[in-house]
């Protein structure tokens, strides 16, 4: 390639990836975010978004430039020079995106790990889904974390039959900065739980229990979304996140706790 | 230089000619459509007959049992007698049955009237034009299903059709898209210019190959008349508990599946036998054009993963209808099993509806850009990577479904592994436009659109294969922009590369090239002003599958519908096109893209048995811009090999 055009290419790439950067930042994309999870998928959301702006850049000026530069004149009937390969540039485009594939792997695995942690001091909540509605269930707060299975719905049976013991709720409430380690299951069929805020899902099945860590770092009020298509109703499947102060949250816990 | 012979030219003869029939008795028991409605009607009724009977025999209540009698006597015999009373089945019988077989006369090859595109046909040519023909109709009805869908979402409300039709809508659309078009069409496509690029008569099992193409209007009407019996409204995925839970209505789409999966198997067979044993000579596998090593890598993938979906919608099936309990959890099912196997075909199938593509869109760009492709050998080989790679990823689509947490690491890897040889496929169609003499036609046009496109969804499928943000945007709008980028912007624009660009050879006429050009460039806008607000509205907060949402993506949707219906519109100066041009348009040249490949070597149509006398391939599919180099060459012009031999020594 000659310098000129070099340079031409240089500029086109360094246009479309401001271009590209401008799209990702001006355009609001993710929810505020509002878990310590949350930071950690953000963190991998803009390491991918950074390289594949940069991968963009460079295969669209390319194709821009040489398509508009190498485009056949009206007339022009002869071919292209017989250019069958290069076998540096080939291991180059096979080397650069390995590295950039490693790398990526490499990062969410640390956030994956991060994430899946069960943190000591966790607060187990139960959640339970079903056509079509979600419930919530707090084991009251002596009880042990380290018990096996549901201590509120009964599993097996899968009725959603909640222990007397336990605070029952339409809504997730949690308090803050304080890890909830949650426990999913559903009763008919696969339903999911998501709440944009806090980045996470986890689907709910029925026969399974699946567990999620959610340590919410904001105080508010989100949409809590089943994201799994679960029957006519599953549009309407939505409830809310509520995350207030550890104490509010406590007085709630007790309130109208059987 | 050995002899040519003629296979055709003294067909063996089976049986003695028998005195001519009477025609009634011709029309009436001859291979044809008033021997396929009856023996439908009769199979319908063998069907009834035994379900019934052993009903009435065992004594059950009601004695006419709906459901059964659907699934054994709609889906599954009447469609078995209206092959054979088509005359699918009319050779094989005659012979299983120690009966002489009727004598090859070729009158049922090729084309000589429209009606001949109607019938029981062995031309891969015919085919190939079935095949194409047929698969377009169920675009346009999927594209139709497609405009409900958008009208329904256009503003949050339910305003426009209600849920149980809106899943229907939304299932049924999928399903046609990917089995009754993008999978079909790359196999219509192939079906007619493969044999031709490889130097072949025609396919290795001609009356295999009619057999898959009838099985697909099948396939195709049985998941149309799902409308009519609700059910299928789980999405295409048609997960269970939901799948067994719906109304009876499902089995349609496990049924279709299994039409449209024998289909696409026998059809694979069928290439890979064409493939490995009907190259003419000195067509080694490093001198195939890569449609011909794409369509042999796509051929592997669906041998291979096809019967996996068979058998998971056979056994949502059996737990709906028999009471089997493969995926119920009260009776020891597993729920998580049914995704397993599911995508072990589906994801596969992802790299089924884009092989084909691949290799349509390096025969395009080489040939469009007067330049040898660049990296050949690689470019083959990356094929098989994605090949061997695709059949390790298949739970990236589960990675919050609840399997085990460890897995989702390795699969992460292979997914994002198979980024290298995809992008090495990108690098080199770029560098072969590079320094080329770049002839923008219409299926140029689509090739670079697809390639744009394709590096948008190859983009967000980055994102998608990185678990954590998979966490986030999994089952979102996100998900339903990047499949569209990949299928749409993807498998499509190939299609349409595709169909463009051997329109010429298939018809024997040109289409109206400035309609082509508008086609392309009002579906290229309208693709991107529909399909990538969705990967915003996606990471915000909006789930697939809903037919009310939160008010806060309204404005965004009612934009996404107004560029699907434009979309949706762009598609009809492409009917036009094609048929006012296969019609009327002026005759094209043999080789109207000054292609090397062998294709283009003979007439527009090519004749009965595609070759007048058999090639010799002496050299590489794309030597553009080698002096006097040939892909092949033909008896006629043996002097030129020879003067090149005498040159080299």
């Amino acid at each position: 390639m000659r310098a000129g055009s070099l340079i031409r290419v240089l500029l086109l790439a360094l246009l479309l990836a401001a271009a590209a950067t401008a799209v990702a930042i001006f355009i609001p994309w993710l929810p505020d975010n509002a878990s310590r999870e949350g930071e950690r998928i953000d963190f991998v959301f803009w390491f991918v978004t950074a390289i594949c702006i940069a991968i963009f850049s460079v295969v669209a000026s390319l194709s821009v430039y040489s398509l508009i530069k190498f485009r056949a004149k009206p007339d022009d009937d002869s071919d292209g020079p017989p250019i069958h390969g290069h076998t540096g540039i080939e291991i180059t485009w096979t080397v650069i995106p390995l590295i950039l594939v490693i790398s990526m792997i490499i990062v969410s695995s640390v956030a994956l790990a991060q994430n899946d942690r069960d943190p000591s001091g966790s607060m187990r909540v139960e959640i339970f889904g079903q056509q079509f509605e979600w419930t919530v269930a707090y084991p009251p707060p002596g009880a042990r974390e380290d018990m096996d299975g549901f201590v509120c719905f009964n599993l097996t049976e899968g009725s959603g039959e909640v222990d007397r013991r336990c605070k029952e709720s339409p809504n997730l409430v949690l308090p803050l900065d304080r890890p909830a380690r949650l426990h999913l299951t559903a009763r008919d069929v696969i339903h999911s739980f998501w709440v944009p805020e806090f980045r996470q899902k986890q689907d709910a099945v029925p026969g399974l229990e699946t567990e999620i860590t959610v340590t919410p770092t904001k105080i508010g009020n989100f949409p809590f979304i089943c994201t799994e298509l679960c029957g006519l109703g599953h549009a309407l499947m939505r409830t809310r996140a509520i995350v207030m102060q550890e104490s509010q949250f406590e007085a709630w816990r007790r309130r109208g706790s059987r | 230089m050995s002899t040519v012979v003629d296979e055709h030219a003294e067909p063996e003869v089976h049986a003695p000619p028998s005195p001519p029939k009477p025609r009634w008795r011709r029309l009436l028991l001859g291979p044809g459509w008033i021997r396929a409605i009856w023996m439908t009607a009769l199979f319908f009724g063998l069907g009834f007959g035994l379900v019934t009977g052993i009903r009435a025999l065992a004594g059950w209540d009601p004695v006419v049992f709906w459901d059964a009698i659907i699934v054994v006597a709609a889906l599954t015999a009447a469609p078995i007698g209206f092959l054979a009373g088509l005359g699918a089945f009319d050779y094989w019988l005659a012979w299983a049955f120690g009966q002489p077989t009727k004598p090859e006369d070729h009158s049922g090859h090729g084309a000589r009237r429209w009606t001949d595109y109607f019938r029981i046909n062995t031309d891969h040519k015919v085919i190939g034009i079935q095949y194409v023909t047929t698969t377009i109709f169920f675009f346009l009805a999927g594209g139709m299903l497609a405009m409900l869908v958008r009208a329904e979402l256009a503003r949050p409300e339910a305003d426009f059709v209600d849920p149980q039709t809106y899943n229907e809508l939304f299932s049924v659309h999928a399903s046609l898209m990917i089995f009754l078009f993008v999978i079909p069409a790359f196999a219509g496509l192939a079906n007619y210019v493969l044999p031709l690029m490889i130097g072949a008569p025609d396919m290795a099992f001609p009356k295999l190959n009619a057999l898959s193409y009838w099985l697909l209007p099948i396939a195709g009407i049985m998941m149309l008349s799902s409308f009519f019996f609700p059910g299928f409204g789980a999405g295409w995925t048609n997960y269970t508990p939901l799948s067994v839970e719906q109304p009876f209505g499902n089995v349609f789409f496990s049924m279709a599946v299994q039409w449209a999966g024998a289909s696409s198997i026998m059809t694979a067979l069928n290439f890979l036998v064409t493939i490995i044993t009907m190259r003419a000579p000195g067509m080694t596998f490093w001198r195939m054009p890569l449609l011909v090593w794409a369509n042999f890598t796509t051929s592997l993938l669906v041998v291979i993963a096809t019967p996996f979906i068979a058998g998971s919608q056979f056994f949502v099936m059996f737990d709906k209808i028999m009471h089997t309990n493969f995926f119920d959890i009260t009776e020891g099912g597993y729920p998580l099993g049914y995704q397993h196997i599911f995508w072990f075909y589906s994801h596969p199938a992802v790299y089924i509806m884009i092989l084909p593509g691949f290799g349509i869109v390096s025969e395009v760009i080489s040939t469009m850009s007067r330049k040898p492709i660049f990296g050949y050998r690689l470019m083959a080989l990356s094929l098989v990577a994605i090949l061997i790679l695709g059949f390790s990823v298949w739970a990236h689509h589960m990675f919050v479904a609840g399997m085990a947490t460890w897995l989702r690491i390795p699969m992460m890897i292979t997914t994002l592994l198979i980024a290298v040889p995809t992008g090495i496929k990108v690098f080199s169609w770029l560098a072969t436009t590079w320094e080329g003499k770049i002839n923008f036609s219409t299926p140029m046009l689509w090739a670079l659109g697809f390639v744009s496109q394709f590096v948008i969804g190859g983009l967000s499928g980055i994102f998608l294969g990185a678990v954590p943000i998979d966490i986030h945007a999994s089952d979102t709008y996100f998900i339903v922009a990047h499949i569209h980028y990949v299928l749409l912007g993807g498998s499509l624009f190939t299609i349409f590369a595709g169909i463009y660009y051997w329109f010429p050879k298939m018809t024997g006429r040109m289409y109206n090239e400035k309609l082509g050009k508008l086609h392309f460039w009002l579906t290229f806008l309208a693709v991107n002003a529909t399909f990538f607000p969705m990967h915003i509205i996606g990471i915000q907060g909006m789930p697939r599958r809903v037919y009310t949402y939160d008010p806060q993506f309204g404005n965004w949707n009612m934009f996404i519908s107004i560029s699907g219906f434009v979309l949706g519109a762009s598609f009809l100066i492409f009917v036009y096109n094609m048929i006012v041009s296969w019609a009327r348009g002026p005759r094209a040249p043999a080789n109207p893209w000054r292609g090397m490949t062998l294709e283009w070597q003979v007439s527009s149509p090519p004749p009965l048995f595609n070759f007048d006398e058999i090639p010799q391939v002496v050299g590489n599919p794309y030597e553009y811009g080698v002096p006097g180099a040939r892909h092949a060459v033909f008896n006629g012009d043996r002097h030129v090999v020879e003067a090149q031999e005498t040159v080299r020594t």
